[in-house]
């Protein structure tokens, strides 16, 4: 109880009243689930690929999550961030980026947007390991 | 849209009548208490009045009860100053596995200062602690026994009486007293409070869960215990607590006091009845489970786990339809571990994740707890539809 010592930015509550590609994709190009140690949140992330021109592209994206403001924060917007981006771009996307995107996050829940940034790496090997 | 405050456990307000005593101690009676000119006698008088408003709520003398700034200093005060004043080379202190950081955090402290050695009390999976497990660990060492007469997450009663009597019967037979703590702080507001009664020797509470303000507790220390100050300065407080006394929330907590002892049984019969509805109402919802002890249990709480969900992310929803609650979940722990209290209950992390508290007061209507359960289903249907399917 009453341990949560931060503030929420407007861009996280909006994302957490709307999360963005909230939803599961039928037959993925890619998927990854993770789960946070620390706290136990749960993040799934499924990636439809599209090629264009011998370059991958993140064609479509979307996302499940059982966790905090936070968590589903972190896991929202991330999906909006590499939507139609080239899947070499998209693997960079830094943990700092997804938390500068949501106009910050208070320091006890930065590990989320590590989790955000994990999944969507976890996401990208399965499909190149898929596509082998 | 429509206001639900259900997280009186964490904070009440300042009740009207509460700040209209007051009022005239800020600009107009504003005398230092410790000066023997009118000002500081009328200051006085004031604070006298409201000692013996609390001592006799506790039914005991007024020179036994210390004004502080919160219960959390009453209890570092109490555990912390009884140690110090009995200097053993290594004291031994029980308490139960499902107090408040304010215990926990104080006797680590002294453990690592090397003063004191603790022992941790189980507790069963309604979060109650065994009086023969007291019995079983306490030593020739032992100096303290603290237990929290109500628990804060869940509402659990502990047998504080129970156990004051055992104590009472060891220590015939001891040359070292053991000392009896409680902190009585969600108890206050609704259970019986006689320290004779309870048995205890130490008893520490806050005034902000009574609709007193936020910075004034008080500790109870009967007499003949020894207890050396924390706060060293001037003369306040019989000595064991230094600083100019706060005139007007000593003046609140005896108002709130005065209060509690008008209302109490009718507060608690209405409370209970209406948590009564509100447990019944969200058991209904699938995958929910209701935390702590069925019957003995404090009025004002009703707390949960939720399956499939995770707290604060509840909070947020409800807090968005205008609704106040809590939760032990890890996310909203600032430590990021689940709630100790459910642990040491044996609910399992993936259940304490979804743990959520609702917390009555007197701004509590039927009408209100029929807004909370029918907004309280769509909110977990909507994150359990957001969680991964399967896990």
């Amino acid at each position: 109880m009453a341990g949560f010592q931060g503030l929420y930015s407007k861009k996280v509550m909006e994302h957490i009243r709307h999360p963005r590609n909230l939803g599961e994709i039928k037959n993925p190009d890619g998927m990854a689930t993770m789960g946070n140690p620390v706290c136990g949140d749960i993040m799934r992330l499924f990636l439809k690929v599209e090629k264009k021109k011998s370059k991958e592209y993140i064609k479509d994206v979307k996302f499940q999550t059982l966790g905090c403001g936070a968590a589903i924060a972190t896991s929202s917007i991330i999906t909006t961030m590499v939507k139609g981006k080239p899947l070499d771009k998209a693997e960079k996307i830094t943990k700092k980026a997804i938390a500068e995107a949501l106009g910050g996050l208070p320091p006890v829940k930065l590990h989320c947007s590590v989790l955000a940034a994990d999944v969507l790496k976890k996401a990208i090997e399965n499909y190149r390991k898929k596509a082998k | 849209m429509k206001k639900v405050y259900l997280d009186n456990a964490a904070t009440t307000p300042v009740d009207p009548e509460v700040f209209k005593a007051m009022k005239p101690y800020y600009s107009l009676k504003f005398g230092n208490a410790s000066e023997p000119h009118f000002w500081g006698q009328e200051a006085r008088k004031a604070i006298d009045q409201a000692r013996d408003q609390v001592a006799r709520f506790l039914g005991c003398k007024s020179g036994e009860i210390i004004f502080t700034s919160c219960a959390t200093e009453s209890i570092n005060l109490a555990h912390k100053g009884l140690v110090e004043a009995l200097s053993r080379p290594k004291a031994h202190i029980i308490i139960s596995s499902v107090e408040h950081k304010a215990v926990l955090e104080t006797c680590k402290h002294l453990e690592k200062l090397g003063m004191a050695k603790v022992t941790y009390l189980p507790v069963d999976k309604y979060g109650l602690v065994k009086v023969a497990d007291v019995e079983k660990v306490i030593k020739p060492e032992t100096v303290l026994v603290s237990v929290m007469y109500a628990n804060n997450e869940v509402g659990t009663i502990e047998p504080i009486e129970e156990i004051g009597g055992l104590i009472k019967k060891i220590n015939k037979t001891r040359r070292q007293k053991v000392f009896f703590h409680t902190d009585a702080t969600q108890g206050i507001q609704y259970l019986d409070c006689y320290v004779d009664k309870l048995g205890v020797d130490l008893l520490s509470f806050s005034g902000h869960k009574i609709y007193a303000p936020k910075g004034i507790g008080v500790l109870y220390l009967r007499k003949g215990t020894p207890l050396i100050r924390q706060q060293d300065g001037g003369w306040q407080e019989y000595r064991l607590r230094a600083g100019t006394e706060n005139v007007p929330y000593i003046v609140g907590l005896g108002k709130a006091i005065e209060l509690v002892v008008k209302n109490q049984k009718l507060v608690v019969k209405r409370l209970s009845d209406l948590r009564d509805k509100l447990v019944k109402e969200v058991l209904q919802i699938p995958g929910t489970k209701l935390t702590g002890h069925p019957t003995q249990k404090a009025p004002h709480i009703a707390s949960f786990v939720v399956k499939g969900v995770e707290g604060e992310a509840v909070l947020l929803h409800l807090s968005d339809k205008g609704i106040a609650a809590s939760s032990g979940s890890a996310c909203t722990s600032g430590l990021l571990k689940p709630s100790h209290v459910l642990t040491a209950m044996g609910i399992p992390v993936h259940l304490s994740h979804g743990s959520l508290r609702f917390s009555l007061g007197k701004s509590t209507t039927e009408q209100k707890i029929d807004y909370a359960v029918k907004v309280l289903p769509a909110i977990i249907k909507k994150l359990r539809k957001m969680a991964p399917k399967g896990i």
